[in-house]
């Protein structure tokens, strides 16, 4: 293991090796008739910081998996410093200096951080694991409290886990699966220059992200997937995020037109609106006000787990508010009302989960559309289904929001997750609610569905409706939105105009750190 | 009541408990992997029968014991087979495996019903066992009491302080997860429900060969199920399991002593003490605010990798 320490000289040149550190030749790998990875070819220099760029199912997860060994590939193969291995276990790819840190944490809430750590390590001492912890913390700037269980942790900070518990493998290639899509902009850069140390240090990186500035920020070359197949290679840092883009989707993405409408009424608000928390590891909604006005779109970012699941609950009535004075839609009081209540009074929903939440997946798109239609709409008469009615409006949907079936009236599973999205948010706008309440509207959206999605949301803004939109993407929000508010630990800040407002400050406001800010500033 | 006395009541105590705390320990392991059998009364019912079996042919107590264990295990390669293999309904198997263990068993043991054995030996050291007031309770206890003892200390030592532990318990908290870092989720859980079936194997032998040591058809009487909710009970623990099986032992004992003195209740309703002591128990932990770890995560989920 090399020390990099400032007064020892840097490991001499003449290691360096003539092979890649990783080749990938020919690689496929199929699940039944769907073909994830199709002959990929990808080389990893030591000291590399390459990127994998793709849309959703394009096949970058399933080629990390086969890297990590995970995955078994159909056909082609891994070679490691030139010589062909077959990585059958992650076990085996950890031996090799392959480490991964997961997309979604691959942690275990309630076990304690070293304990998390442990488990991917040979077997040694607990006081020992906890002083290796500690030096990890001293070398990058990486702080753990090794005795905290880890459902206690914040977002970035279970994310110092994944790296350290990477880290301490002593890894020669990391593999980061989309490291920053809930992290600050602070804990982002702060991520990045624990990233520069390591590229110092000669280790690899394979970078997955759809951040692109953070792509050009990070890496020097990049390969792009597109259906399974590589599709070009190219410099981050010659490109703009605009030209990787279209070579990601194969096509240009039409920019958003904003709109010009000026705000009417307020139609839809919250006022002191506090709930216990509904469970274990839930938090609970403290005195949150929010007022949207016809014509507005209000953003509501945050890092994920700090209250946004349980506002929306709040805000469609899947769970009842204290009073019915705590939410109003156009005026009216309506907060003891439940969802279908709610809907009647011309307010619409969507959740974040597509399957099971916003949609049954083995249901066809027909009863889909009952299940949120059929107290305000034409798709019931005296508890009888009319679905004829029903699949008219069904195919309307999907014929004005231009949702990709296979089948007339297919099951929401069958879709693919961008255009069942366009359904679920269509199946709304389509009613032409005056409010729209939104949660993560592109979460897991390829690029072109995300824009016909962002434009609708402007497009019912510009007829007069108040829209709602609960976002982690603060692209999203700063190109959708005309004032944002930040939601922290279940309280809800005031509402900025978007034009006064910086990232930086969204993102101090989102770790919660605008109190102590303040309070330095008066000192 | 004097010492003697007393110290008779807390024997009887001790010998309830002990065929609780047995399957309570095994069912806790296989918990703690994310496995609910619900099957715990079946496997239990089978080590019974078959323990008594083999310890009246062979005219051996441990080989009873063995056998007992041996055939709990049996039962629960089934249940894991169907669970955690074939990912089937964890509940639906659980239940299938208690009625096609009440079944089996009086099969098992339909040529042994009226038998009888001497029961299972006791520990006798002298000077200590005679000493007076305590010496039976610490000293005297049948060898299956301190073989339970010294699994809770095992158990408890393997969960919380060895790396097998922290591997069953990351794939009870987060099967997808411990999947993603190369543990063997299903081996894992497979182990565990063995170890649960032969726990669960011997707390039945115990019933047959120390408790009362003949074989009587579904003789275990409800305290698989018992011993499930001494889990909860336990919240997942294993000394606090062996307090609860001490509690609900303590129940049973009572409502015998209860009959005896003639107390003016109906037997049934005294028989029914231990059983209501369970439900009265859940209902307050339910409602008990529940705060950090609990349950595990995957409890009752089957775990499917994608290939």
């Amino acid at each position: 293991m090399s020390r990099p320490d400032a007064a020892e000289p840097e490991p001499s040149p003449s290691v360096r090796l003539p092979a890649p550190l990783v080749a990938i030749r020919g690689l496929s790998k199929s699940f039944g008739p769907v073909r994830a990875n199709q002959d990929i070819d990808l080389d990893v220099r030591a000291g590399e910081n390459h990127a994998l760029l793709g849309e959703n199912g394009a096949g970058k997860s399933t080629l990390v998996k086969m890297l990590y060994g995970l995955l078994q590939p159909s056909a082609g193969e891994i070679l490691w410093q030139g010589r062909p291995v077959v990585l059958d276990t992650p076990e085996t790819a950890r031996s090799l200096g392959i480490g991964m840190v997961f997309q979604h944490f691959s942690l275990f809430e309630n076990l304690t951080v070293s304990e998390n750590i442990a488990l991917v390590l040979p077997p040694e001492r607990q006081s020992r694991l906890d002083a290796r912890i500690g030096g990890l913390s001293e070398r990058y700037g990486l702080k753990l409290a090794p005795a905290r269980p880890v459902w206690s942790l914040s977002a970035g900070e279970r994310q110092r886990i994944e790296i350290a518990r990477c880290l301490l493998q002593d890894p020669k290639l990391m593999i980061l699966d989309e490291p920053t899509s809930v992290l600050t902009p602070q804990e982002s850069e702060s991520l990045f220059r624990i990233l520069d140390q390591l590229k110092a240090e000669g280790r690899a990186l394979l970078y997955i992200s759809h951040r692109l500035d953070d792509v050009r920020r990070l890496c020097e070359r990049a390969t792009i997937l597109r259906g399974g197949k590589v599709v070009g290679t190219c410099d981050p840092r010659a490109e703009t995020a605009r030209s990787m883009a279209a070579q990601m989707v194969g096509a240009q993405i039409a920019e958003v037109s904003a709109r010009h409408a000026t705000p009417g009424a307020e139609r839809f608000a919250a006022v002191g609106l506090s709930l216990p928390a509904p469970g274990l590891h839930a938090t609970a909604l403290k005195g949150v006000d929010l007022a949207v006005r016809g014509g507005e779109v209000l953003g509501i970012a945050g890092v994920a787990g700090n209250g946004q699941d349980e506002l929306f609950a709040a805000l469609s009535g899947e769970r009842l508010a204290a009073a019915p004075g705590q939410i109003r839609i156009d005026g009216a009081p309506a907060g003891r009302d439940g969802v279908t209540a709610r809907r009647r009074r011309g307010a619409a929903f969507v959740p974040e989960e597509r399957n099971g939440h916003a949609a049954v997946p083995g249901f066809a798109l027909s009863d889909n559309l009952v299940l949120s239609r059929h107290a305000t709409g034409e798709v019931s008469r005296g508890g009888f289904l009319l679905g004829r009615a029903a699949r008219a409006i069904a195919r309307k949907v999907v014929e004005s929001f231009d949702v990709r079936v296979g089948a007339p009236d297919p099951a929401a599973r069958t879709l693919s997750g961008g255009n069942l999205q366009k359904f679920v948010v269509g199946r709304e706008i389509l009613r032409e609610p005056g409010v729209l309440v939104v949660n993560q509207p592109t979460w897991g959206v390829d690029a072109l569905a995300g824009a016909a999605i962002h434009q609708a949301i402007l497009d019912l803004a510009g007829r007069g409706s108040a829209v709602v939109i609960i976002s982690q993407d603060l692209d999203e929000l700063f190109r959708l939105c005309d004032r944002l508010c930040v939601i922290h630990a279940g309280s809800l800040s005031p509402a900025t105009p978007t034009a006064a407002t910086s990232r930086d400050d969204v993102g101090l406001r989102m770790a919660g750190t605008e109190v102590a800010s303040a309070t330095a500033h008066a000192h | 009541m004097n010492g003697e006395m007393a110290q008779l009541i807390l024997v009887t105590v001790v010998t309830a408990a002990t065929p609780l705390f047995l399957a309570a320990l095994g069912e806790l392991v296989a918990e703690r992997s994310g496995v609910l059998n619900l099957g715990v009364e079946g496997m239990m019912v089978m080590g019974a029968a078959g323990g008594f079996a083999a310890a009246y042919v062979t005219g051996s107590t441990l080989v009873g014991a063995l056998a007992g264990i041996a055939l709990g295990a049996l039962m629960a390669l089934l249940f894991a087979l169907l669970t955690v293999v074939f990912a089937v309904s964890q509940v639906a198997s659980g239940l299938a495996l208690t009625i096609f263990g009440l079944g089996l068993s009086g099969l098992v043991g339909s040529g042994f019903v009226g038998l009888k054995r001497d029961p299972a030996p006791h520990l006798s050291i002298p000077g200590l066992t005679d000493l007076p007031g305590v010496g039976r309770l610490v000293f005297g206890e049948d060898y299956f009491v301190y073989a339970a003892l010294a699994l809770a200390v095992l158990v408890s030592f393997v969960l919380g302080r060895t790396r097998a532990g922290l591997v069953l318990r990351a794939v009870g908290d987060n099967h997808g997860s411990a999947h993603a870092l190369g543990v063997p989720v299903r081996r894992v859980r497979i182990l565990a429900v063995l170890f649960g079936g032969a726990c669960a194997g011997l707390g039945g032998a115990y019933l047959s060969l120390a408790y009362t040591p003949f074989w009587s058809p579904e003789m275990t009487a409800g305290r698989g199920w018992i011993a499930l909710a001494l889990v909860v009970f336990a919240s997942w623990r294993p000394w606090r399991a062996l307090g609860g099986a001490v509690l609900f032992g303590g129940a049973t004992v009572l409502q015998l002593h209860a009959q005896a003195f003639g107390i003016g209740l109906p037997g049934q309703f005294m028989s029914a003490i231990p059983y209501l002591a369970t439900v009265l128990a859940l209902v307050l932990l339910s409602l008990r605010r529940r705060a950090g770890s609990v349950a595990p995560a995957m409890l009752g989920t089957a775990f499917v990798p994608d290939r």
